[in-house]
């Protein structure tokens, strides 16, 4: 029924198209052969087809557009008749003898327009009396087109300032005037549609008012034009009649559109000048207008206005833009009990924009407005609105953007407040936003108060909410989490004190972080302790004439001691590998802070994980080479500490599961017992009693092999093995000796020629590199060079 | 054939002149045949001067006795066809019996001459002014030739000339106020004027005024009354909203109007009247009638 429809219309239009074209030829004829009459006769004729009820305005319009091309020949025409001495003024009666009034009153608008243009009378007699008798069509469709109509001929003759048909009796005024009266009658005919014809077609109709629209908006682009129209007679006449108009017509789609009309089409310093007036209106508007998309609009307008150039702020101080804007806001948001609260967050939202563009100074009022809108929020609970939501991400981005600075956004107190009504994803979201910014700007967070505030803010990464646990997807929460981790390592003060708090700070939040988090946050932090106790040491050397040096309340030893409670936190989880890794790396650093008992607990923990943790054979293979690696740096230790510790290594190697890592492990504990620059750790015995343990089980993994496989396997252990002895050979070992270097290469190719073994390139090339090794240092000439001239291969 | 011809055929032919002619004023007669004719224009008061000219058809002679001239005022009313009444009936003797040889030509002149009546060519009546020649004749029917002319008598401006305001309507369905600036009004005047829409429940689709002529003739139980609508003009395309104002604007001009006659020698009469009619979706049609009166105004030189 509804295709049949458009297919009528279609037939109506191109039935109306053919009645006018029709006309429009004879129309021709008789002005290419000068007869008025006729003329006359035939353009009434061809418009009657605007006369029509059956088009929709979109259709209405094609013809219209016909028309009017139609009607710019015959305003031709009648520009020559005046020429030639026809009377303008019996012209102007004359077309008013037509007996319908829609074709009268189109000619006497076209005539209308070379009357002004003829200047026989003045110009606002003319436009007063077209505009006057135009109301006789009240059909809105057709009153619409046809006032349109005489708007736009009338466009170029308006008396305004500087024009020509400005004079004595024709001022600014009266084509404000004018303008003003047709688009009264206009919108007023534009909104009685909505309330023409049966309810069920509400929707179509409010569809076609829509396309209308611009009929009535193009007036108040008109008004935007007149010279004259400067800020005072904006402000007295042209702005309080069309709010006038708007306010009176009740009408929601009209009010809506013509405020956004007032905001697009009239220059920024206009508005910045009348906000009160025009913020007055809006809590008159009806509560269904969707106020809040034109006060946005504004409010977008203004701050571009702001941004600019600097010139024009102390306009908007002078005005007192912002607390204008929040007043209205406020009155707005008061008004429209129904507003949803995605739309007062909106309105915030663009607020802060604006004071953030127009007062960037006024952290305060950036507050304020946030103020307002946690206010909002808690009556309403958690949103779960999520436009609202991409509101409120909207509203609390615009600092960090403009701020470039989350230093900055932590000042303004109620930020977190607003944030905890999101959604924990939201929430999520937010606090990516702000590391991010973080991350972009390179911003420093330098102290506690504010590590504090931002942790706050970040509640949603650092912690499990209360509520919901939903399924996270697991790159996402790396993701999260890794960014978190970076954040941590942002923060920095040259304070050491400061740092220290900063440092507490971070891991009183860190530590509510759950099993999950822990593997991330806490290394970052680990780190950046050990960072600090860098610092302390560097300056603890620096202070040493300092007597209250030892005073200073932040000691390695009490990061040292957080420290601990902080690795301990992941047993939790359990991550014992990456504790015994950072408790190694702590025993480091108290390695270089000369604290051996504090060395000795790090140890102690990381062998009590080792133990009791480790169990993977794998992990312990590299858990372990990560203690020799760490205890064979180590200097701090006194002899029987020492002893326990390299004891204990030696007693975990050799209980390895597999015998090539037992081999290798075992092979690596000699490196305990021979640490180059100092003498005193140097204990050639018991390192060539390593190696030769080594050499045993590389044996006898050789025999297990030849037992299970029926091969020796590879000869690789051996290689290794003879490096290691080529190794401390160099570094001037005494218990090395040649003799059992070239036995050992004996050995190995003995075993690489045997027919047992299967072939190893690697090994094959290993050997080779270590044989060409062996030729390197002996050309190299020098101390080095005698020595290995004794080993002969 | 010429023989026949001739024997039928008048013996001479007669003209009437008129001694302005060139100068006067020319105004379309429409004729009982339906031709329009160019007759000169005279009003009441003004002497009607010229001559009648009587020329022998070749080598005839006419006989008469006697040739005069009349000036007629006549009303003729259709239901009573072929009778004439004349109220204006002037005589003037141009010649005594005898007989004419030649070209012959008579001088006339009516000096200021009553005719207080205009010519009005109606639907059921009609008011004419001729001039009549009559040659009478012995045995055979007098020679008559008649030329019409026409009269219009002008009206000076209305010293008082009062709007017509009025408020009408239909009980909770509409009220209008409409508002004509003028009651009389001169032929090439224009009708300027206001309708104010105060309640509109109905829904409206038009409206427009009307121009309608009532002539009534006849009296008594012979009143024949026939209206003519002579024009109808469109002042509002589609619904009007309470609080409208519909501006009035109507040149009399292009409508062929004559000036209001009021029971002209008790014989007939011609009102004007302005009807306005609203027109609803249903085609239903709400109308006031107002009564008009016009006149005509001597046009300014």
């Amino acid at each position: 029924m509804i295709a049949d429809g458009v297919e009528n219309e279609e037939k109506w239009l191109a039935a109306g198209i053919a009645g006018l074209q029709q006309n429009a030829f004879y129309m021709h004829r008789a002005l290419d052969s000068n007869n008025l009459r006729d003329a006359l006769k035939y353009s009434a004729q061809m418009l009657s087809e605007l006369r029509t009820s059956k088009l929709s305005p979109h259709k209405y319009y094609e013809l219209y557009m016909r028309a009017f091309d139609e009607l710019r020949k015959l305003e031709m025409f009648f520009k020559e008749e005046a020429r030639r001495g026809c009377s303008i003024i019996d012209l102007y009666e004359l077309v008013q003898h037509a007996g319908n009034i829609l074709p009268r009153l189109y000619l006497l608008c076209t005539v209308g327009s070379v009357y002004i243009k003829s200047k026989e009378a003045p110009a606002k007699d003319v436009l007063k009396d077209l505009v006057e008798m135009c109301r006789g069509i009240q059909h809105p469709v057709r009153g619409l087109f046809l006032r349109s109509y005489l708007s736009q001929v009338s466009r170029d003759k308006l008396p305004d300032i500087g024009s020509e048909y400005e004079g004595d009796a024709d001022t600014v005024v009266d084509a404000v005037e004018f303008v003003l009266q047709n688009f009264t009658e206009m919108n007023k005919l534009w909104v009685r549609m909505q309330h023409q014809g049966p309810a069920r077609e509400k929707e179509k109709r409010e569809k076609e008012r829509s396309e209308l629209r611009d009929l009535v908006g193009k007036n108040l682009h008109v008004l935007s034009q007149i010279e004259g129209v400067d800020l005072d007679m904006y402000k007295d006449t042209v702005l309080p009649r069309v709010l006038e108009q708007i306010v009176n017509c009740k009408d929601e789609i009209a009010q809506f559109y013509l405020m956004d009309c007032i905001i697009q089409v009239f220059p920024d310093e206009y508005h910045l000048q009348t906000l009160e007036i025009l913020l007055g209106a809006c809590p008159q508007l009806q509560p269904s207008v969707d106020i809040k998309t034109v006060l946005s609009r504004l409010m977008e307008r203004l701050s571009n206005y702001a941004a600019s150039s600097a010139e024009v702020l102390p306009e908007f101080l002078q005005v007192e833009a912002f607390s204008k804007l929040n007043n209205a806001i406020g009155k707005v948001i008061e008004a429209q009990v129904d507003m949803p609260i995605f739309g007062a967050v909106t309105l915030y939202s663009s607020l802060l924009t604006f004071t953030l563009h127009v007062h960037p100074d006024r952290l305060d009022y950036a507050d304020q407005v946030l103020g307002a809108c946690v206010k909002k929020l808690s009556s309403k609970g958690k949103l779960d609105d999520s436009k609202a939501t991409k509101q409120i991400v909207a509203l609390l981005s615009a600092p960090l953007e403009k701020y470039n600075d989350i230093v900055t956004a932590l000042k303004l107190s109620n930020y977190p407040r607003v944030m905890e009504y999101l959604d924990i994803e939201t929430n999520k979201i937010m606090a990516t936003v702000i590391i991010q910014s973080i991350m972009k700007n390179n911003t420093r967070i330098s102290t506690a108060d504010k590590v504090e505030a931002l942790f706050e803010l970040m509640t949603g990464l650092i912690k499990d909410l209360d509520g919901a646990e939903e399924e996270v997807d697991e790159d996402d929460f790396k993701e999260e989490q890794n960014s978190v981790a970076r954040l941590i390592q942002m923060l920095y003060n040259d304070d050491q004190e400061e740092m220290f708090q900063i440092i507490c700070t971070v891991k009183k939040h860190i530590m509510t972080g759950g099993p999950k988090r822990l593997p991330f946050t806490v290394p970052p932090l680990v780190f950046l302790s050990l960072k600090l106790v860098r610092r302390l040491q560097g300056s603890s050397q620096d202070q040493e004439e300092n007597p209250f040096g030892d005073d200073s309340s932040t000691s390695p030893k009490k990061i040292f001691q957080l420290l601990n409670q902080t690795i301990e936190a992941l047993s939790i989880v359990p991550a014992p590998e990456l504790a015994l890794r950072l408790y190694l790396q702590c025993a480091e650093a108290a390695n270089d802070c000369d604290l051996e008992p504090v060395a000795y607990e790090f140890f102690t923990q990381a062998y009590i994980l080792y133990e009791e943790e480790v169990s993977d054979s794998k992990a312990q293979v590299t858990a372990l080479h990560l203690i020799v690696g760490t205890l064979q740096r180590m200097h701090v230790f006194g002899v029987e500490n020492r002893d326990t510790l390299t004891h204990k290594a030696t007693g975990y190697s050799a209980k390895l599961l597999k015998k090539p890592d037992q081999c290798r492990a075992v092979y690596g504990c000699a490196h305990l017992f021979w640490v180059d620059d100092q003498d005193n750790m140097k204990d050639g015995e018991r390192v060539l009693i390593c190696l030769k343990r080594a050499l045993r089980i590389a044996n006898a993994a050789q025999q297990m092999s030849n037992a299970a496989r029926g091969n020796t396997g590879s000869v690789l252990l051996f290689v290794e093995i003879l490096n290691k002895y080529l190794y401390f050979y160099e570094k001037g070992n005494p218990q090395i000796t040649v003799a059992a270097i070239q036995s050992l290469i004996e050995l190995i190719t003995t075993e690489m020629q045997s027919d047992n073994s299967p072939p190893d390139p690697a090994a094959d090339a290993f050997l080779a590199s270590t044989l060409r090794y062996l030729q390197f240092q002996k050309q190299k000439g020098g101390a080095i060079s005698e020595k290995y001239e004794a080993i002969k291969v | 054939m010429n023989f026949l011809v001739g024997a039928f055929k008048p013996p001479c032919s007669v003209s009437i002149v008129f001694a302005d002619g060139r100068t006067r004023k020319q105004v379309p007669l429409k004729k009982e045949n339906g031709q329009t004719v160019m007759v000169p224009l005279f009003q009441s008061q003004e002497n009607i001067v010229g001559e009648v000219v009587i020329e022998p058809v070749q080598g005839k002679k006419v006989e008469h006795n006697g040739v005069k001239i009349e000036l007629l005022g006549q009303i003729e009313l259709y239901f009573d066809r072929g009778n004439y009444y004349d109220f204006t009936s002037l005589v003037r003797e141009l010649d005594v019996p005898g007989e004419l040889y030649e070209r012959k030509t008579y001088p006339f002149e009516f000096s200021t001459v009553e005719m207080p009546y205009e010519s009005y060519n109606g639907v059921n009546v009609r008011l004419r002014y001729i001039l009549k020649v009559t040659i009478s004749r012995n045995y055979v029917s007098n020679i008559v030739e008649s030329q019409d002319f026409v009269v219009h008598n002008y009206t000076p401006l209305p010293s008082i000339n009062n709007s017509i305001k009025m408020e009408v309507g239909i009980e909770d369905c509409l009220h209008i106020e409409f508002e004509y600036s003028k009651s009389k009004y001169h032929l090439k005047d224009v009708i300027v004027g206001k309708i104010y829409f105060l309640l509109v429940r109905i829904k409206i689709k038009n409206m427009e005024l009307e121009i309608r002529r009532r002539e009534s003739t006849g009296s008594g139980s012979n009143t024949y009354v026939e209206t003519e609508t002579l024009a109808k003009f469109e002042l509002m395309d589609g619904a009007p909203v309470r609080g409208e104002s519909i501006p009035v604007r109507l040149f009399l001009s292009p409508y062929e109007l004559t000036p209001t006659y009021r029971n002209i020698n008790n014989k007939f009469s011609v009102k004007y009247y302005l009807n306005l009619v609203l027109v609803d979706e249903e085609d239903r049609r709400y109308f006031k009638q107002q009564e008009i009166t016009v006149y005509r105004l001597l046009p300014t030189p």
